[in-house]
């Protein structure tokens, strides 16, 4: 076992999917000289040298454009957008040219990206730079969309998403940064397609991503001491979602609540929800319910911020009333 | 030809076991003439025919159980008898059918898992207590039913103890009582009653119980509003059917009633009560006597505690309280005097009077009570 934080987790991934192979780079703001805004890169660019650690200008179209063209030509970049609050100017890109490719050339051309970008809520950035927009990408056919919401996927989803021939977009999340775990050491290599069962329990599953995982952990562990058994699904894979193991779960626990930050209308909840109404409505003894994000813009000042998204608190009382 | 059906014994019976037929085909009856034994949730009840004629083919056997509204024979006419009509006989299945109200579909409120667990071990949903948000039935509350055992038979006197359980349960639930109560000086009745026993043969004597029948019985012609049905409404009565409740050994309750008690003298009464009591106790009462109440009165007696508040028996609405008689100092006139009283209470359905109304009530039994003789 090692202790780490997040963000060493992720610069390990990275390392590691750097020296697998020559082809792979990473391009993106700041990820050389200033080390990453997150310090995710810090000392990789002395590590590998400036053909591998890419600096490039402030223009997310234009590096996600030339990442999906690297990637056409044989290599595997990784493209890092700072955050995703700044993906939307490089949309066009990951939308019709990553996404489409493939279909567009009739399966002669695939893209092996993968863009990286940090995500997420909960360090007092405001409105514009507090975005989940997992939804956004899950929604779209050509993409993989993963989201590492323990330090172990954000150790080991880097390789995996280099090993896929297609586009894949990892989610990563600001505020977890610092945030420490012990992680086994080897760990083994994650399966990008299957979401995994953080916690296993019989009451009640609560369904998350990313930075849901932790607060539904704690909040399991908070509904434990009460005595009851609350099952954790981390989703981990956005797009495709693994439907089996949502059903395997519900058909266990017979109770589904759905926990995420993104904002609920149209989002990743909507359609877990779906999908348990279309494959085990006939399991549920309860009706599914939701934990999101207020449907607001993001609020500055840290209690209204605390407000607006789901605090693990919130999870063990809408846990209590389903348990009745 | 008159068709004679199962008769409802009280709001609540949905059917009735024939134990016995006290007539034949042909035989001549007239109307109050008793022609069967029914056993319900209440006990046996003898019930009456309500006109005349001659008894045609008896449709239901013995020891059947029918719900309320089958056919169970034909009264015919001198004629038709003599002409030898045979009523049309009419199946059992046919007559609970015309009769029998249209399902009502009230949505259950269960899990997908609780409907499809109960589908399969063939349990009825309507008959599951749910305690999941909302009250929606879960999987918890379906399998706790298919856990109990299937209630054995129940005698005669848990099925009392059902009824009254049941019709109290609707009573508390559904009726908003309101309460009053008064302290009476029994001394003028007391003493007028005992020199009217001293004429009177040791079988004919009164009980104080008849006075206060009585008084009850005048008051209500007084105050017609409390001799009264709530049916969608108040609906006053024209006879006043005073429920006399007696209590039943095994436990439970029977009411019977003494119909027309207004217009009965205190002799008549004493006779009725004597009869009705040991039929009572006995569960040996006529349909008669249990469905046309329109007024309770529940009395406790000699040596009882001082007042009962009463839950009312729907569709009634309201219910008389008598306490028992006890000496106790009496303030009048500026003067402290040891009198015979009795607290007399009155629970009244707040729909149909208010307060005002029971005040009135009381004071007429009291006003009533003070002048024995005219009683």
């Amino acid at each position: 076992m090692t202790r780490l934080t997040y963000r060493e987790a992720l610069k390990q991934g990275l390392r590691e999917a750097l020296q697998s192979s020559d082809k792979v780079f990473l391009l993106g703001e700041d990820v050389g000289r200033y080390g990453g805004s997150f310090a995710v890169s810090k000392g990789l660019l002395q590590e590998f040298g400036p053909d591998r650690i890419m600096d490039v200008p402030l223009s997310e179209s234009g590096f996600t454009g030339a990442g999906i063209g690297a990637a056409l030509g044989g290599m595997r970049p990784i493209v890092e957008i700072m955050t995703v609050n700044f993906s939307l100017l490089a949309m066009d890109q990951i939308v019709n040219n990553a996404a489409t490719l493939l279909h567009m050339s009739g399966g002669q051309l695939n893209v092996p990206l993968v863009i990286r970008m940090s995500c997420g809520i909960g360090r007092q950035l405001a409105a514009q730079h507090s975005h989940s927009w997992e939804p956004l990408f899950a929604h779209i056919p050509g993409l993989k969309v993963v989201s590492a919401g323990t330090h172990e996927d954000a150790r080991k989803m880097i390789m995996a998403a280099l090993l896929d021939p297609n586009p894949v977009i990892l989610f990563e999340y600001t505020a977890m940064m610092n945030l420490e775990a012990d992680m086994e050491d080897p760990l083994p290599a994650v399966d990008l397609s299957k979401a995994k069962l953080r916690k296993s329990g019989k009451d009640l599953s609560l369904i998350t991503y990313g930075s849901g995982v932790y607060k539904c952990l704690h909040a399991a562990g908070e509904l434990a001491k009460e005595g009851m058994e609350v099952e954790v699904l981390d989703l981990r894979s956005l797009r495709p979602i693994d439907t089996e193991a949502i059903v395997a779960s519900v058909r266990k626990t017979h109770r589904a609540l759905m926990v995420d930050d993104a904002w609920q209308s149209v989002s990743i909840s909507s359609e877990v929800s779906a999908r348990i109404m279309e494959n085990c409505f006939y399991e549920l003894d309860a009706p599914v319910q939701r934990l999101n994000g207020l449907e607001v813009p993001m609020p500055y000042p840290k209690h209204l911020e605390d407000a607006a998204i789901v605090q693990p608190s919130q999870i063990v009382n809408k846990v209590r009333q389903m348990l009745g | 030809m008159i068709p004679y059906q199962m008769p409802s014994l009280g709001a609540d019976m949905e059917s009735g076991f024939l134990r016995e037929w006290k007539v034949k085909p042909g035989d001549t009856v007239k109307r109050g003439d008793i022609i069967a034994e029914v056993e319900t949730q209440k006990g046996i009840i003898d019930i009456e025919v309500f006109d005349d004629g001659i008894i045609g083919e008896l449709l239901i056997k013995v020891d059947d159980k029918v719900p309320v509204g089958t056919l169970m024979t034909h009264i015919l006419t001198k004629d038709e008898a003599a002409a030898g009509i045979k009523p049309e006989k009419l199946t059992v299945q046919q007559a609970a059918t015309a009769v029998s109200p249209p399902p009502v579909q009230r949505h259950i409120k269960a899990s997908p898992l609780a409907r499809k667990i109960a589908e399969e071990k063939g349990i009825d949903l309507a008959s599951v207590k749910g305690t999941g948000p909302d009250g929606a039935i879960t999987r918890e509350d379906v399998e706790r039913t298919t856990q109990k055992t299937v209630p054995a038979e129940r005698s005669v006197s848990e099925n009392v103890r059902m009824a009254v359980a049941a019709a109290m349960s609707k009573s508390n639930r559904e009726i908003p009582h309101y309460y009053l109560d008064t302290t009476v000086d029994m001394t003028k009745s007391l003493t007028w009653m005992a020199e009217a026993n001293k004429k009177l043969p040791l079988q004919e004597r009164l009980l104080p119980v008849v006075l206060i029948l009585k008084a009850a019985a005048l008051a209500c012609r007084e105050v017609p509003d409390l001799n009264a049905w709530w049916e969608n409404g108040p609906v006053k009565k024209d006879h006043v059917n005073i429920g006399f409740v007696v209590s039943l050994r095994s436990g439970g309750l029977m009411v019977p009633s003494i119909n027309d008690a207004d217009q009965k003298s205190l002799a008549q009464l004493m006779v009725a009560l004597n009869d009705v009591i040991p039929r009572a106790r006995a569960m040996k009462l006529k349909s008669s006597e249990l469905v046309q109440t329109t007024l309770t009165v529940t009395s406790l007696g000699e040596g009882a505690v001082e007042s009962v508040y009463g839950v009312i028996y729907p569709p009634q609405v309201a219910i008389l309280g008598f306490g028992g008689i006890h000496e106790a100092p009496w303030a009048e006139n500026g003067m402290l005097d040891v009198r015979k009283v009795m607290t007399i209470t009155l629970a009244a359905d707040h729909r149909a009077t208010d307060g005002q109304t029971g005040n009135r009530f009381l004071l007429a039994i009291n006003k009533n009570l003070q002048q024995p003789e005219k009683l």
